[in-house]
């Protein structure tokens, strides 16, 4: 069934063609959309193009119909460009008269003006890029006669706003090319389905799934975990007891991945390694915050085999394959079996060959966590996710998208949306509440009609008011919305602050507004001293301080999945179980059994317990540090009102510590931990959490309030911020139902505030709150006041900082009261 | 509320903490920078900003109004965002400022993006007035003048504590001079730090930074 000239090139490099590759071949010739699941190593991309390649090939240019035939999307430009590599073999060695090119941010104007009017057969590029195509007016031509889209890594796509974004793109593009037919790639996920409805457009009624492949799975991991029976620590994430393991793990292997979950942790990793490299191998450092120069030449220096260890964060999660990786090793908590699972298959991408992974569990927690994930990967059972509904924010910028590209009906445009399986609950609602916000900003008391963006045509249509708006649309286009961000350059010593410097990279404003000059800390593999922030960025001279901070800037903190975290408390549940655990840590789990208890499965305990002069109270959640601060702010307000005085408390993935003046022990827990606390207390909350206010810029950015940039006029991040901060308190002051804070409500569920699990929580410990008032802190305690020099402080925080910075005497002398 | 009283060239100033400035003494409420229709003047370049913000500050300023029951009010420039942000004002908005105006005389001083405010409004418009020991003007003259009060400059201070850094806007003083916060819904600010304000300074000076309820004296070195 293959063209013979398929077969033979199979035949030549020694490979048949594997059943899954063959099924898709099937599939395209029904004319069906369907969903590739396939381990890393199955030759997923190849069975994704191989229908294309086969069509096209069958066909000589002259007797095909002008324009794109297969447009393929993954979600990294690194991976189209490499991808597009990959495609020249078959298509080069069997002389198909096949044209493929990419199409990413970094594509030349005038090629991209090219690939509009005379587009190649096969089209590789990014959601970002399809977006901008389908604003086009010329859009239409383009993909009249589109036959296949291809969407890479779909389960890293499918369920974000990047997903919204491309699940929008794909319904504009069944309006213009009817007939084509999508392929889904995914890593294995735990349901399918949802990935399925993605791929095919949705009915009014019911809803629709794509065909579905599942490859057979690879060899099983191998996957060991260190620990010491001697020493695990009780707390932090830096394992810096284990470095001499990771350092013989990186010996004993060709090439190895060192993954770690955070930048600050990525850079301490990198330091200790190089403290004990002895033999000078190799080592390399990758995250998100270095400069762009410096991570292309780490990948460069990885494709060609030159390193034996890159220590990286989820900037390396997904990418190009490098066959020599024959090792993955993970610092800290794994945080979920998938994440895990794409962690591991970054090794060895042979299909028939095992990866071999090791965990590195840097506390007691994580030990249990380690346990966890290994088990939970062995027995093939992966995380679910929680499906987001579509973001009114992502919507409004294709409206406008839409409209840069000709006018459009309204109602056509919405049953359209419908169709995209993230918006197939969307009211009509909502959906004209976006089109007001986009046409004039949708405004219940006043609107700004006569500066409208969009304007109704005689026949009922929405156009462009004004063709500057296209450009405008294309300069602010895209979902992923950076924090502000500050250039750090390194500079010699003894020069003023804000001369000369070289960029070492980037980090976040908000780290460095923290830092006063003469501050030290550790970037970009090096201990540098804070020298002074200037408009042109922070200027940093090296040094050699042995005490120098670790910068806790955040990026890659993902929280421990809802399915983990189960396990996890399964794992401590189940003394049966402990047995297999290292000896400190089954140590400790009986010291908490003696002193406390061990909670049965589905309970949530709550410690309370004197020491020094305060009072605390401890529980056990294990919901993530998201969910558990939003909880902990939640349980301060209660706690102040029940007036027992709340000071402060400390959040970590597993735990919540309060502390307050007065013993809390006596209060009704039951009560303190309803659900209610999810209506008025989470509002007045909101009302001043500056998470909050991150996701409404991120909301007002994407939606079109907040421009990113005005052409030829740049504005900084710390502009904007600023301004969406003063814009959020009028607008929740005067119009809180507007359709941008609803966008951000929604926001809020899932993203920074894990409010939906808290909720979840809630609803699971209801009634089964078991409560234990000690004299004395107990084993299960410790990590959470270990980790004290996070703390949060109860009730208003900006007013308490304030305070504490305040010159007293004057507070003293001058105050009327 | 708790108000801060400080000595300004030997005036007496309460610091509100909703941004203005009352001389007792002098039965006189100062406001800087309130830009009304600053929100409407966006709309024209087509971004949406809520169209609030002029009801939001003529709404806490009535609130001081009402609270400090002054004889006469100082609007220190800047009033009006545009030249047309007049006409652009509702009814509502107008009603609130008349009702404001009957109880109390306005003075207007011109600022450089009002240098003519609208002809209904009830008041004088000047450019610089002097009341007891102080004298109000828009923008701040480089050379040092005791007893000059003015806006403009829209200061703003950080402190920081606890891996988080708070920015409030803050009234600036050295006990000679002061620089008021701007009032306006939608009026970012300037840095203490930033040699705009801080060169208008020869000494030491506090950044008196605006909290919920009270105003905070942070001194200089720790304001950034």
């Amino acid at each position: 069934m293959l063209l013979l000239q398929f077969h033979d090139w199979f035949a030549a490099r020694g490979w048949t063609a594997r059943a899954h590759q063959l099924a898709l071949v099937d599939h395209a010739e029904r004319g069906e959309s369907v969903l590739l699941v396939a381990p890393t190593g199955g030759g997923k991309t190849l069975a994704g193009f191989l229908p294309s390649l086969i069509d096209l090939a069958g066909k000589p240019k002259r007797a095909r119909k002008r324009g794109l035939h297969t447009l393929y999307i993954s979600p990294l430009k690194a991976l189209a460009v490499d991808v597009a590599r990959n495609l020249d073999a078959p298509v080069a060695e069997m002389a198909l008269p096949v044209t493929v090119e990419t199409r990413t941010g970094d594509t030349s104007a005038a090629r991209r003006q090219r690939q509009r009017h005379s587009p190649p057969d096969i089209l590789l590029t990014t959601p970002e890029q399809l977006s901008l195509l389908t604003a086009h007016p010329r859009a239409p031509q383009m993909f009249e006669n589109l036959r296949t889209v291809v969407l890479d890594e779909l389960h890293a796509l499918y369920n974000s706003k990047r997903g919204d974004l491309l699940a929008l793109g794909l319904a504009r593009l069944s309006t213009l090319a009817p007939d084509h037919r999508r392929v889904g790639l995914s890593a294995t996920v735990k349901d399918p389905a949802p990935l399925q409805r993605f791929l095919v457009p949705q009915p009014a009624q019911g809803e629709a799934l794509s065909a579905l492949v599942i490859a057979a799975g690879g060899a099983k991991p191998s996957i060991e975990i260190s620990t010491s029976d001697s020493y695990v620590p009780w707390a932090g994430h830096l394992a810096r007891h284990a470095m001499l393991d990771v350092m013989l793990a990186i010996q004993s292997a060709k090439t190895a991945l060192v993954f770690v979950n955070t930048r600050s942790q990525a850079e301490r990793t990198f330091q200790e390694l190089w403290a004990i490299n002895d033999n000078n191998l190799p080592i390399a450092l990758h995250h998100g915050s270095l400069a762009l120069e410096q991570r292309r030449k780490v990948e460069a220096a990885m494709a060609k085999g030159s390193l034996r260890a890159v220590v990286c964060t989820s900037t390396l999660d997904l990418g190009i394959d490098w066959g020599a990786v024959d090792k993955v090793i993970c610092i800290g908590a794994p945080k979920g079996a998938a994440r895990l699972v794409q962690r591991i298959g970054r090794a060895n991408h042979r299909l028939d060959e095992p990866s071999t992974a090791l965990l590195v569990p840097a506390n007691r927690f994580e030990v249990l966590e380690c346990n966890a994930a290994r088990d939970a990967v062995l027995a093939g059972e992966l995380d679910g996710e929680r499906l987001k509904a579509g973001g009114l924010d992502v919507l409004a910028q294709h409206i406008l998208g839409t409209a840069c590209a000709a006018p459009f009906d309204p109602a056509a445009l919405f049953a359209e949306v419908r169709a995209a399986s993230p918006y197939a609950h969307l009211t009509r609602e909502d959906f004209n509440a976006v089109v007001d916000f986009v046409a004039t900003g949708g405004y219940a008391l006043k609107a700004y009609d006569r500066y409208a963006r969009l304007r109704k045509t005689e026949d009922g249509k929405l156009r462009l008011a004004h063709p500057r708006l296209a450009q405008e649309y294309r300069l602010n286009a895209g979902v992923i919305v950076e924090d502000p961000m500050v250039e750090v350059r390194l500079q010699s010593r003894g020069k003023p602050a804000g001369a000369g410097g070289r960029k070492l990279g980037e980090l976040e404003e908000y780290f460095i507004e923290q830092l006063s000059p003469g501050d030290t800390f550790v970037f970009a593999g090096q201990v540098v001293r804070f020298e002074g922030l200037r408009e042109t960025g922070a200027y940093v001279t090296k040094t050699n301080d042995p005490d120098a901070e670790i910068p806790s800037y955040n990026g890659g903190k993902f929280p421990l999945s809802t399915f983990l975290a189960q396990r996890v408390r399964e794992m401590v549940s189940a003394p049966e179980r402990w047995h297999s655990l290292p000896e400190p840590v089954q140590e400790w789990l009986k010291i908490q059994e003696w002193r406390s208890v061990i909670p049965k499965p589905g309970q949530l305990l709550v410690e309370t317990f004197p020491r020094g002069n305060r009072q605390y109270l401890a529980c056990y959640p294990f919901e993530g540090r998201l969910a558990h601060q939003t909880l902990g702010m939640l349980l301060t307000r209660r706690l102040e009102r029940l007036k027992l005085h709340p000071i402060g408390f400390v959040a970590n993935e597993y735990a919540l510590a309060v502390w307050a003046a007065k013993d809390m022990g006596g209060a009704d827990m039951d009560a303190l931990f309803d659900q209610d606390m999810l209506g008025d207390d989470l509002d007045s909350w909101l009302a001043e959490s500056n998470m909050y206010k991150r996701t409404f810029r991120n909301c007002a950015i994407i939606a079109g309030l907040i421009q990113r940039r005005f052409p030829g006029k740049e504005k900084t991040g710390r502009q904007v911020t600023f301004s969406s901060d003063l814009i959020y308190d009028v607008l929740r002051e005067h119009e809180p139902d507007h359709v941008l804070l609803r966008a951000t409500y929604q926001d809020a569920g899932t993203g920074l505030l894990d409010i939906a699990r808290l909720g979840d929580m809630l609803a699971r410990v209801k009634k089964r709150i078991v409560t234990r008032r000690l004299d004395r802190v107990s084993p299960l305690a410790v990590p959470a006041l270990l980790e004290i020099d996070r703390q949060m402080v109860a009730g208003a925080v900006d007013e308490a900082i304030l305070r504490d910075n305040e010159d007293s005497l004057i507070r003293d002398a001058m105050r009327v009261d | 509320m708790t108000d801060l009283l400080i000595d300004v060239n030997g005036e007496t100033v309460l610091l509100d903490s909703c941004g203005a400035a009352f001389l007792p003494a002098q039965s006189t409420l100062v406001f800087a920078d309130l830009h009304f229709e600053k929100g409407s003047s966006y709309a024209r370049g087509r971004q949406y900003l809520p169209p609030y913000d002029t009801i939001n500050t003529l709404l806490r300023m009535a609130r001081a109004v009402a609270r400090h029951q002054p004889a006469r009010v100082i609007a220190l420039g800047d009033s009006f965002h545009d030249r047309d942000a007049g006409d652009r004002m509702g009814p509502e908005e107008r009603g609130l400022l008349d009702t404001m105006s009957r109880g109390a005389r306005f003075t207007w001083i011109a600022g450089n993006h009002d240098p003519n405010p609208p002809d209904w409004l009830e008041g004088d418009v000047t450019d610089c007035i002097r009341v007891g020991g102080l004298v109000f003007r828009h923008e701040p003259v480089a050379a040092f003048e005791a007893g000059e009060v003015a806006g403009h400059l829209h200061p703003c201070a950080s402190v920081s504590k606890w891996g988080r850094s708070v920015r409030r806007r803050c009234f600036v003083s050295d006990g000679l001079r002061m620089i008021l916060p701007s009032f306006g819904a939608y009026t970012g600010g300037l840095d203490v730090g930033e040699a705009a304000i801080a060169t208008l300074f020869a000494g030491p000076f506090h950044a008196y930074m605006l909290g919920q309820t009270r105003v905070y004296a942070i001194p200089r070195r720790i304001a950034v």
